[in-house]
């Protein structure tokens, strides 16, 4: 692979990242996407979107958010400050509105008037049925059997803000299938319905797209590095599942080759069970949902299940633009175990008051494995993605307490 | 020659519309696929498309869907299909056979592989529904080794795309009756006779029609402005359960023979 000069520069107008991206859909969506393409290329530069989006992000999602020096943490590890960019603290407890927000514009702008959605852990499609609540949608959302049953609160919490949840029992009744399930819907209803994906893979524009919408975290992560401590930090990390949060916080950083990049993947219960979700740690080049990219498949090419025990870290593939990362050498993805990310959410609840959601969990561990390797006048600045009480059960059922 | 081209060469010459029927390879079970494939030509296939089964079948329906997943259940792979074909051509030279599917499979296979694999088991085509022609440079290994690639239209397809897809169609173009999923039911033969009518001025290859084709009845109605029918979802769950070889050949009579009748007696 040849040097990369500037990493802002990506994707191509085919939306490829190197060998990465692109568009595999069916015949059917190619003129939805190239609408959809065109669209947002318009309106990304449009000021009165823009403002109107910057307006919503403060006013109802409470951005900016801050970054807040985890000192009894950090002193608990005994290695350089770790630093924690709180997008727990966004309306909806996770970054996910970010994306949502800037998409339902998107939709209002384009005239329609369904937003349909694919969730895991129910955090995505909490923060669509939000959004449609927010803007008068009509909204639906597409749930494996298996993830309904493992995150019922979530699924509450969309009904109560109107969504329709509609449980998918094909394949291994998750993520992916709650992915498939919403492109049918799309590919059958094209005319007046908008889909919005909630991470950073899918056809083109997409992966482009929900990075944009997220890369507000990166924009307001750099100037506060740069206001509150003068300087940039020596490492990022973030937990990547199919990647937004993650691309989100580093892409601004991208081209400040002096910053580390780190992202952890869920290793499940340890990449060499097999039992994890570890895309880039341990699958391999091949195309799914829309987009080639590394994939967790077999000999045959049929896509495996996964494991983790955070719901929103459990998919088989990951976003085109981490995979071009991965292999530019420009960012390390490793694997963080189950162990480590509760034993991680377990620290930081006890030294710093804060229930982390459990995808972010994985990000904090990594981030303590970082901060150890580093002089105590180190910074290492982590994700921290998403807040907590949602996992507060699955937590509970693992520990042996019926809550 | 191309037995795909042959086929509809032979079709023009003698005034039939052709007959495409798609079952999933390995569904309803791995060690009758190779019958049930005689069976087809036997009861009045022109063509057939096996499907390779993939376990994230984006633009099929619950029927196609679930043939996969049972496929795949009793261990069905990329593998499996082309040694079929390759048993299938044993005792038929003529018929040709189009792989239709999605690219991981082959994508983790090797294109390249798979191209020469593919023509020694007797192989003339592919149809790869996630592959649309931004992406089809990667099957040029597949072109170059002679295998026809056969590309999607679909009513949603712009018109300076259906100009350029008219342009490149090779083998057949396949067109795509309504924007949904393979297996739906609806649909409006009038509103896309016109369509199909356009394209078929245009394109250099034949025209087929696929999705929604149930019967005899849909299928009559698509050959009066089309040159060939592909029928898939409604035979694929006709079949589903069949136990053994004489069952499944009985299931492809029965529904086949209609639908070949009415194409003829137009």
């Amino acid at each position: 692979m040849p040097t990369i000069d500037d990493f802002h520069a990506w994707p191509d107008a085919h939306g490829r990242f190197g060998n990465y991206g692109g568009s595999y859909v069916a015949e059917t969506l190619m003129a939805p996407l190239a609408e959809l393409a065109e669209a947002y290329e318009r309106l990304r530069k449009d000021p009165a979107f823009l403002a109107e989006l910057d307006r919503d992000l403060k006013h109802y999602v409470g951005r900016p958010s801050p970054i807040y020096h985890a000192e009894r943490l950090s002193s608990h590890v005994g290695g350089a400050r770790i630093l924690l960019k709180r997008e727990d603290l966004n309306h909806t407890g996770a970054h996910k509105i970010n994306n949502t927000i800037g998409q339902a514009l998107v939709a209002r702008h384009m005239g329609k008037k369904r937003v349909i959605a694919e969730t895991g852990a129910g955090q995505h499609g909490v923060a669509s049925a939000t959004v449609a609540a927010r803007f008068g949608m009509q909204c639906v959302v597409y749930m494996g059997a298996v993830d309904i049953e493992r995150q019922k609160i979530n699924v509450y919490r969309m009904k109560l803000l109107g969504a329709e949840v509609v449980p998918v029992t094909s394949g291994s009744k998750t993520l992916k299938d709650a992915l498939n399930e919403a492109m049918r819907d799309w590919v059958t209803n094209v005319a007046d319905t908008f889909y919005i994906i909630g991470t950073v893979a899918g056809p083109h524009p997409y992966p482009k797209m929900v990075r944009d919408f997220n890369a507000i975290v990166g924009r307001e992560a750099r100037a506060q590095m740069l206001e509150q401590y003068g300087r940039l930090p020596d490492v990022l990390t973030a937990c990547v599942g199919g990647g937004s949060n993650a691309i989100g916080l580093f892409h601004e950083f991208l081209n400040d080759a002096d910053v580390r990049i780190v992202g952890a993947e869920a290793a499940g219960e340890g990449i060499a069970t097999g039992h994890h979700a570890a895309s880039l740690a341990a699958g391999r080049p091949g195309v799914l949902h829309g987009n080639r990219t590394y994939v967790l498949c077999d000999d045959n090419g049929q896509i495996t299940e996964t494991h983790s025990v955070s719901a929103g870290l459990d998919y088989p593939g990951v976003g085109p633009e981490h995979a071009f990362l991965k292999d530019a050498g420009r960012a390390d993805y490793v694997g963080v175990t189950d162990d480590e990310a509760l034993e991680a959410f377990h620290l930081l609840a006890r030294t710093e008051g804060i229930l982390a959601a459990l995808e972010s969990s994985h990000a904090v561990a990594q981030a303590i494995k970082l901060a150890r390797e580093l002089p105590r006048d180190g910074i290492v600045l982590c994700n921290l993605s998403g807040r907590g009480d949602k996992d507060v059960h699955t937590i509970a059922a693992r520990e042996g307490i019926l809550l | 020659m191309n037995r795909i081209d042959r086929r509809f060469a032979e079709l023009k010459a003698a005034g039939r519309s052709g007959l495409i029927p798609f079952v999933t390879g390995g569904d309803p079970s791995p060690e009758h696929t190779v019958a049930l494939m005689h069976a087809l030509v036997a009861s009045g296939a022109d063509l057939i498309e096996l499907g390779v089964p993939f376990s994230d079948p984006m633009a099929d329906g619950p029927v196609i869907q679930h043939a996969s997943e049972r496929a795949i259940g009793r261990g069905v792979g990329l593998g499996d299909v082309l040694r079929w074909v390759a048993e299938f051509r044993q005792r038929d030279a003529d018929t040709p056979v189009l792989l239709m599917g999605y690219l991981n499979p082959i994508e983790i296979h090797g294109y390249a592989r798979f191209a020469s694999e593919a023509v020694a088991a007797g192989v003339d085509g592919v149809l790869l529904v996630d592959c649309p022609l931004e992406e089809a440079a990667v099957l040029a290994p597949l072109r170059d080794a002679g295998l026809r690639r056969i590309m999607l239209a679909a009513p949603t397809t712009a018109p300076e795309r259906m100009a350029q897809l008219c342009g490149m169609a090779e083998g057949f173009l396949y067109y795509v009756s309504f924007a949904g999923i393979t297996g739906a039911g609806h649909l409006s033969t009038t509103d896309i006779a016109a369509r199909v009518a356009d394209i078929r001025s245009r394109a250099s290859a034949p025209v087929a029609v696929g999705f929604g084709v149930r019967d005899a009845q849909s299928a009559k109605a698509i050959a009066g402005f089309a040159d060939a029918v592909v029928i898939g979802s409604a035979l694929v769950e006709r079949l589903a359960g069949a136990a053994d070889a004489a069952e499944i050949a009985g299931r492809v009579q029965d529904f086949l023979q209609p639908i070949r009748a009415a194409l003829d007696a137009r």
